[in-house]
């Protein structure tokens, strides 16, 4: 090779690298995690089988024998609930996706590439939103099956709707922070598994909060989740207030839900971007 | 700066909490050639590129790439280089083609740009064939070949690789070095690693050995033997008779002979050309007839052995405070 001489390269034509838009870059590694959608549909699981499972688990089987003080009866009374723990578990898909791209070299590639790193986790999210408005429609057509109604103003439910979405939002964070802290996508499962499905089953999401014991009932009423699940269920018209005696969260869910949503992106988006950097910047 | 130099690193130094992975490692790389970094494992090899590529902030010094600062102009370099990472980072849930659609798409190229750059890219690597097809399917050999297109989407003029041929058989070795060569021709300036002493010798113009995170030596690859002292002169005569006259020759030439009787061979230690053509005039009308006359030079693992003391595809171990070897700067 050194015999070459620079003059007698014949010199390529190199074409032009265009300045892109954080927009441009987000919107195309969202378009590659769609492709993995479509290559792998089972990761559409968690948002379709599962809900639909737990729908009918819960409304047939489990159903008879949980008490409920909603008029309107259990399934659909339920429905928030299920709802609830599905948008939970939008950090988990976050999460593996992150760990998978991290674990493979995909997120060393990109940052190699003259783009914004943001770009990696925004489309990420976006992707993940995604993911959260397939699962909250096919619940929605469930529900629908099973009995559940939407017993309040158009404004109201859209206003569910949109909590849900915020708390997917929040949830987003959590999948990051997780996702980097992780080394490999069996760790994360065996994390969020650990940690997810206790945090949402001490909730109100599935039996009512009022029949726990004082401690769990505590617990269950300051938990999260529980205000999302309570605010959905009012603004759908599932359900009446809270007792007097419930918990302050649940005497203004609403509130609380865009409190806790808030309150969570305020403390772990900071942590979770720390964490991303500090990983892939190893 | 050195705009003769493609890429220029400067005093890069990183530490991992108490290991320091890379110590003091400094190299120049002039446009359009290709640069070996050679070491074993865990030798601070990889730490090197990722931070001349952006991907690592270095604890000290800097490094340029096409006459950009790694530290004050991250962007620029970003757009002047290709990286093909260690581990085949290409996605394997998408096809050949869309990998290429993905970075492409990245650098901001326009689809008719990616369209046409993508299918060139697509013949020249023989993935024609299996561009629809998903990565997951693909052999070690496509990935890489693949991984290595997909790097040239945008046509860097400065291409990093680290362990290219990592892992491939030799064919696909051999294959992708025939690739690289084809590159450099084209103008494209080569940093590479590699554990394989061959691989550099094939196609490195110039040689950086890196061990526990210091440069042990730097030279072109025929330096490096040079330094490493070792030549042999080795004779071959055609009649066993003739071996005691011969060796009595090389021996009234002031070498020190060894002599291998079945092979009929005289193996003198040799300082360089000039002793063959001493040798070579001393059996001139001798009336002893040689088969072979030649110069015997070190294999680059010789080299390794010599500077490191241990073998290149060893391990460097973890005890880096540990400096046993002193460094050699070979360069001429």
């Amino acid at each position: 090779m050194s015999q070459t001489s620079p003059t007698t390269r014949r010199a390529i034509e190199r074409p032009e690298i265009r300045h892109t838009s954080l927009w441009h870059q987000s919107v195309t590694i969202f378009r590659r995690n769609l492709i993995h959608i479509k290559r792998m549909p089972e990761m559409l699981l968690d948002v379709t089988i599962q809900p639909v499972m737990f729908v009918l688990l819960f409304a047939y089987v489990f159903g008879g024998a949980i008490a409920v003080a909603a008029p309107t009866g259990y399934r659909e009374w339920l429905l928030g609930g299920i709802m609830g723990q599905t948008i939970a578990f939008a950090s988990f898909v976050v999460a593996i996706g992150l760990t998978a791209d991290i674990d493979k070299g995909i997120v060393d590639r990109f940052r190699s590439l003259p783009i914004n790193p943001a770009a990696i986790l925004v489309g990420r999210s976006m992707s993940s939103i995604t993911h959260s408005f397939i699962g909250i429609v096919v619940m929605s057509l469930t529900g629908l099956i099973v009995g559940w109604r939407i017993r309040g103003s158009v404004l109201d439910a859209l206003a569910a709707y949109g909590l849900l979405l915020l708390w997917g939002f929040a949830m987003i964070w959590v999948g990051i922070l997780v996702g980097s802290s992780m080394r490999s996508v069996e760790a994360v499962n065996g994390v969020m598994f650990t940690t997810m499905f206790p945090l949402t089953f001490l909730s109100n999401a599935f039996a009512p909060s009022e029949a726990m014991g004082p401690v769990l009932r505590a617990i269950a009423e300051w938990n999260p989740i529980s205000a999302l699940v309570q605010a959905v269920r009012e603004l759908w018209g599932n359900t009446g207030p809270a007792p007097a005696d419930a918990h302050l969260p649940l005497q203004h869910p609403v509130l609380f839900t865009v409190l806790w949503t808030v309150a969570i992106t305020a403390v772990v988006a900071p942590l979770a971007l720390k964490v991303f950097r500090n990983r892939t910047m190893q | 700066m050195g705009h003769d130099h493609a890429i220029e690193a400067v005093g890069l130094v990183k530490r991992f909490g108490d290991t320091l992975a890379v110590d003091d490692v400094s190299f120049e790389v002039p446009r359009g050639s290709v640069l070996g970094l050679l070491g074993p494992n865990g030798a601070g090899k990889t730490t090197t590129v990722r931070m001349m590529t952006t991907l690592t902030r270095p604890t000290r010094g800097t490094a340029r790439v096409a006459g950009h600062d790694v530290l004050e102009d991250p962007a620029a370099v970003r757009r002047s280089m290709g990286l093909t990472g260690q581990s085949a980072t290409v996605d394997e849930l998408l096809t050949g083609r869309e990998n290429l659609w993905l970075i492409g798409s990245l650098y901001g190229l326009d689809r008719r740009t990616i369209d046409r750059v993508s299918e060139e890219l697509l013949e020249r690597f023989s993935l024609t064939d299996a561009a629809g097809r998903v990565v997951k399917t693909y052999s070690g050999g496509m990935r890489r070949r693949l991984d290595l297109a997909v790097s040239l989407v945008a046509t860097p003029p400065v291409l990093f690789l680290d362990e290219p041929t990592t892992g491939l058989d030799p064919r696909s070795r051999v294959e992708l070095w025939d690739v690289l060569h084809d590159l450099v021709d084209d103008g494209t300036t080569l940093l590479l690693t590699t554990q394989y002493l061959e691989e550099a010798d094939q196609l490195a113009d110039d040689i950086v050995v890196i061990d526990r995170g210091t440069i042990i030596a730097h030279g072109t690859p025929m330096q490096l033997k040079d330094a490493s002292g070792k030549a042999s002169l080795v004779v071959t005569v055609s009649r066993a008779e003739d071996l005691a006259a011969a060796v009595e020759r090389v021996r009234g030439a002031g070498l020190e002979a060894h002599v291998d009787e079945p092979a009929r061979r005289i193996t003198a230690p040799a300082e360089g050309l000039h002793d063959i053509t001493r040798i070579a005039a001393i059996f001139d009308g001798s009336g002893i007839e040689i088969d072979d006359l030649g110069l015997q030079r070190p294999s680059l693992d010789d080299v390794f052995l010599n500077l490191t003391g241990h073998r290149a595809d060893e391990d460097a171990g973890a005890d880096i405070e540990d400096q046993s070897s002193s460094p050699a700067e070979v360069r001429a």
